[in-house]
């Protein structure tokens, strides 16, 4: 199977400590694929190499064939690739629907830089992912008075706006309640049987295990098994990875 | 090249007590990440203090420093309890520079106020006569001055890197809040360390009000220097303050030789083509930081 | 500190008719006293009050279009105010113009501003925040060392003085006051039309998440330097119109650095970021100024810090932003519902359990 997003042994070091080594993922089209693996395993940074938020220090990235290795993230953003951040990154002085046309922007502008921002069909677009994920009753509420359950639904709604095929989700379901997550992982399920890409980082391992396709597992940098959940969750090559390496930076 | 040689001279003197004062400023950044814009009118202040020890109580200033030098750090202290302490979030640091900004025109107006617009200066016997060694006439004023500095520097040397106050200074730099958690008084560090870069003003005023005739007004001048010395050898960094002010001071001092109305404009033009060229200074800690 | 202009318009729906009519009535109203002013209180100590206050409200609302919406401190606008100042001066004086053909000057050093902002912004808009302010007074000092020794140019010292203005000693104030009130509107305008759109939206962006912003295809630099340049020009051109309506320029004025203190405050107070923020702050503190200026006093001086203390630490973000989340929030609380207005957090939901800030500080 062609993957559609790919990294070929990756690697990246901050000073003395190795992050990636040789990481090798791929992520086939149509399918949720998981990374998950012990803190400090590399999972953040993986992703801010594929998104161009961090430069490999060796290794490729491919994007359905054709290197990105290295592109700078708007660049990584406009070809179609959408990634959400652990700690929510939202514009929090600007509104919840003008956080969304912030993220669009690329793709719905006019010619007179002065014109209202967003058109109706912007606003549209926007309000439509703001109802989809749950939010839309405070779309024109500040972004910053929102709750982090709220920011969590927020993010997603931003990396749809611009349509991306694949979606890279950040702990999507970190720090938020039951109900909230089943709510995320029936949106997620919703958009991928409409075609769209995911890879997930993710530390609940329920969700991850009940969502994706194939799961990916890297430990200190390096990945160490692959595949679908069941395999994975009888691996005792992943058990050794959390349970024996007790580390606790972040990733 | 006599005065070629002298202009150097100078330079390394005077350099030494700018770069106490910078070194008060960028000591004040490294631990709060605060730009105290009132440094200059500090200097000032410490001026005016012992232009009015020695008028009124006829003190000596270098015996006055025994009293400036107190009183300038407990007005630090003071200036971070009441106003430092209470800025929060992202933007602290641009926000600290508007709430210095404004305690700075304040006490430039209780100067007026108090001392009037006229320049001022301070008189000693040793302000005016100088030293004849080697064919220089050196200042008594400005030997003093850099031995002022020279102890100055040393002592924060050695308290920053010798002393477990020092040790907790340090930690706080490299993580506040790891700094809290393992019990250290980040407050309470935070104070002591602007009552300390405040503190310096005293020295640093004492030399500048002799050797310059002074009124509030030249607070303005003075914080322009000390921000480029500072930002040029890198927020943070003393050391970086040290060879900066050194750099910038003889670089005035040359250039005045040549062309004595642009001297002072040594300190910005170096100061934007440093800044062009390596945007955190010369030796700047913040590299990696966003914003 | 993060300046927030409650929207509490509808999204999608069509706005409501009534409140944007009784909006634009009540704009309507404030301009018509505004052109009335002078025509009815004729006692030039007083229209004197109102061109000052009018300059400075272009000052401030142009200031605020960059440092307010990009969140870029800008403590050098007086570089634009003076240059301003001094090319009307120069040029005055070299093409031999007076009375109203001065004017005619004014765009040109609205044009001298832009210029200047373009290497001005271009260097100091690479560096952080914190050090942008840094390079904007290390700017402007150089600029007034300039003033103090380009002699055959500006004058050094003494400065430039204006030519004799023939215009009649009771209706003086009043052609600088129009032009002034002309300035300002145009300005406020600008800052309104730029909020709202893209470009607005963008800075704004920038000024929450400038890595962010870029990640998301925001082509940062193009952006606040545009702003920049934009918020040069009004300062220039007041500080053109400034001179000859003093008649007279020279470094401590043109290139004086309360002026850049008095610019933010108005804008702070006001609140930053909103348009009209810096308007109410300038009304507000412009008068009082001049007024204590008169009394011969430094007392001022220590006023002016006093208060510039006070609303940064009480009210950071400025009088109309608090007040209207005070105003939404007592509304919110009559009606007993959850309007859509910022103040209220979210009602009751999926997520109700884990509400959690997560701002870092």
């Amino acid at each position: 199977m062609n993957a559609l997003l790919r990294t070929e042994e990756v690697s990246k070091a901050f000073g003395g400590v190795q992050a990636l080594s040789d990481a090798s993922l791929e992520v086939a089209p149509g399918r949720i694929t998981g990374l998950i693996g012990p803190n400090g395993s590399g999972k953040t940074t993986l992703f801010n190499v594929i998104t161009g938020y961090e430069r490999a220090d060796s290794g490729h990235v491919y994007l359905d064939g054709k290197a990105i290795t290295n592109f700078r993230p708007a660049r990584v953003f406009g070809l179609g690739i959408g990634r959400t951040f652990q700690l929510t990154r939202i514009f929090p002085s600007l509104t919840v629907i003008e956080n969304m046309l912030i993220a669009g922007h690329l793709k719905h502008r006019s010619r007179n830089p002065l014109a209202v921002s967003g058109g109706a069909a912007a606003r549209h677009h926007a309000m439509g992912l703001l109802e989809f994920t749950g939010i839309a009753g405070h779309a024109g509420a500040l972004a910053g008075t929102l709750s982090y359950g709220q920011r969590k639904l927020l993010e997603l709604a931003y990396v749809l706006v611009a349509d991306p095929d694949v979606v890279l989700l950040d702990e999507p379901a970190g720090g938020v309640n039951p109900s909230l997550i089943n709510h995320i992982g029936d949106r997620i399920r919703e958009l991928n049987a409409a075609g769209k890409t995911f890879l997930i980082v993710e530390h609940n391992m329920d969700f991850v295990m009940g969502l994706c396709h194939d799961i990916t597992v890297l430990d200190s940098g390096t990945v160490v098994a692959t595949g679908p959940p069941e395999q994975i969750r009888a691996n005792p090559r992943v058990l050794d990875a959390y349970l024996g390496s007790e580390t606790d930076d972040n990733d | 090249m006599a005065s070629f040689a002298k202009a150097i001279v100078d330079g390394i003197l005077g350099g030494a007590v700018y770069a106490l004062m910078a070194a008060g400023l960028t000591l004040i950044f490294g631990v709060l990440d605060i730009i105290n814009i009132a440094q200059g009118i500090l200097v000032i202040l410490a001026a005016y203090l012992s232009y009015a020890l020695s008028v009124h109580l006829h003190l000596d200033p270098l015996l006055g420093l025994l009293i400036t030098i107190p009183v300038m750090f407990l007005l630090g202290v003071f200036i971070e309890w009441a106003f430092i302490r209470r800025l929060r979030g992202r933007e602290r640091t641009a926000m600290s520079l508007l709430v210095s900004y404004a305690v700075a025109v304040i006490i430039e107006g209780v100067l007026y106020q108090s001392f009037g617009s006229t320049p001022v200066t301070l008189q000693s016997w040793y302000a005016t006569s100088t030293l004849h060694v080697f064919g220089f006439f050196l200042p008594y004023i400005y030997l003093i001055g850099f031995g002022l500095a020279v102890v100055a520097l040393a002592a924060i040397y050695v308290m920053l890197y010798r002393t477990t106050f020092g040790r907790t200074v340090r930690a706080t730099v490299q993580d506040k809040v790891a700094a809290r958690l393992i019990g250290i008084n980040v407050d309470r560090i935070a104070a002591l360390t602007f009552g300390i870069g405040v503190a310096v003003t005293a020295a640093g005023g004492m030399v500048f009000g002799m050797t310059n005739a002074f009124n509030p007004d030249s607070g303005y001048d003075l914080i322009s220097r000390l921000l480029s010395i500072v930002i040029l050898g890198g927020l943070g960094s003393i050391g970086g303050a040290l060879a900066a002010a050194m750099f910038m001071v003889t670089a005035e001092e040359v250039v005045n030789i040549w062309q004595p109305t642009w001297a002072t404009a040594v300190y910005y033009v170096v100061l934007v083509i440093v800044l062009v060229v390596k945007p955190a200074g010369l030796f700047g800690k913040q590299a990696a930081r966003a914003q | 500190m993060i300046a927030s202009k409650v929207t509490a318009t509808q999204v999608t729906a069509p706005r409501l008719r009534p409140a944007q009519l009784s909006r634009a009535g009540a704009i309507v109203a404030v301009l018509a006293a505004l052109v009335a002013f002078p025509l009815v209180i004729t006692n030039p100590a007083i229209t004197n009050y109102g061109v000052l206050t009018l300059i400075f409200v272009a000052a401030a609302a142009s200031w605020n279009i960059f440092s307010g919406y990009s969140g870029y401190i800008s403590l050098g606008h007086a570089v634009f105010f003076g240059s301003g100042a001094y090319f009307t001066g120069i040029a005055t004086k070299d093409w031999n113009l007076s009375g109203s053909a001065v004017f005619a000057l004014l765009p040109l050093a609205g044009l001298v501003g832009a210029v200047l902002a373009v290497p001005f912004g271009l260097v100091a808009l690479r560096v952080r925040r914190h050090t942008f302010v840094v390079i904007t007074i290390a700017v402007f000092f150089v600029f007034q060392l300039m003033a103090y020794n380009l002699q055959s140019l500006t004058g050094g010292t003494s400065g430039l003085l204006g030519p004799t203005i023939n215009f009649s000693p009771a209706t003086f104030n009043n052609p600088f006051y129009y032009i002034a009130l002309i300035i300002a509107v145009i300005v406020v305008a600008l800052s309104f039309l730029i909020r709202r759109s893209r470009f607005g939206l963008q800075l704004r962006a920038i000024r929450d998440d400038e890595d962010r912003a870029a990640g998301l295809g925001v082509k940062v630099m193009p952006v606040k330097l545009s702003a920049f340049v934009i918020s040069a020009v009004p300062t220039a051109m007041v500080g053109g119109l400034l001179w000859y309506y003093l008649g007279l320029i020279d470094p401590s004025s043109g290139f004086d650095p309360l002026f850049d203190v008095a610019v933010v405050l108005m804008a702070f107070l006001g609140g930053l970021g909103t348009v009209t923020g810096p308007v109410l702050g300038a009304l507000l503190i412009e008068p009082a100024r001049l007024y204590f200026q008169q009394q011969t006093t430094y007392i001022y001086l220590i006023l002016y810090g006093a208060l510039f203390l006070v609303v940064i630490l009480v009210l950071p973000r400025g009088i109309i932003p608090t007040a209207a989340e005070r105003i939404s929030g007592w509304r919110a609380r009559r009606k007993g519902s959850t309007g859509q207005v910022a103040a209220s957090p979210a009602p009751a939901g999926p997520d109700a359990v884990t509400d959690r800030a997560s701002e870092p500080a």
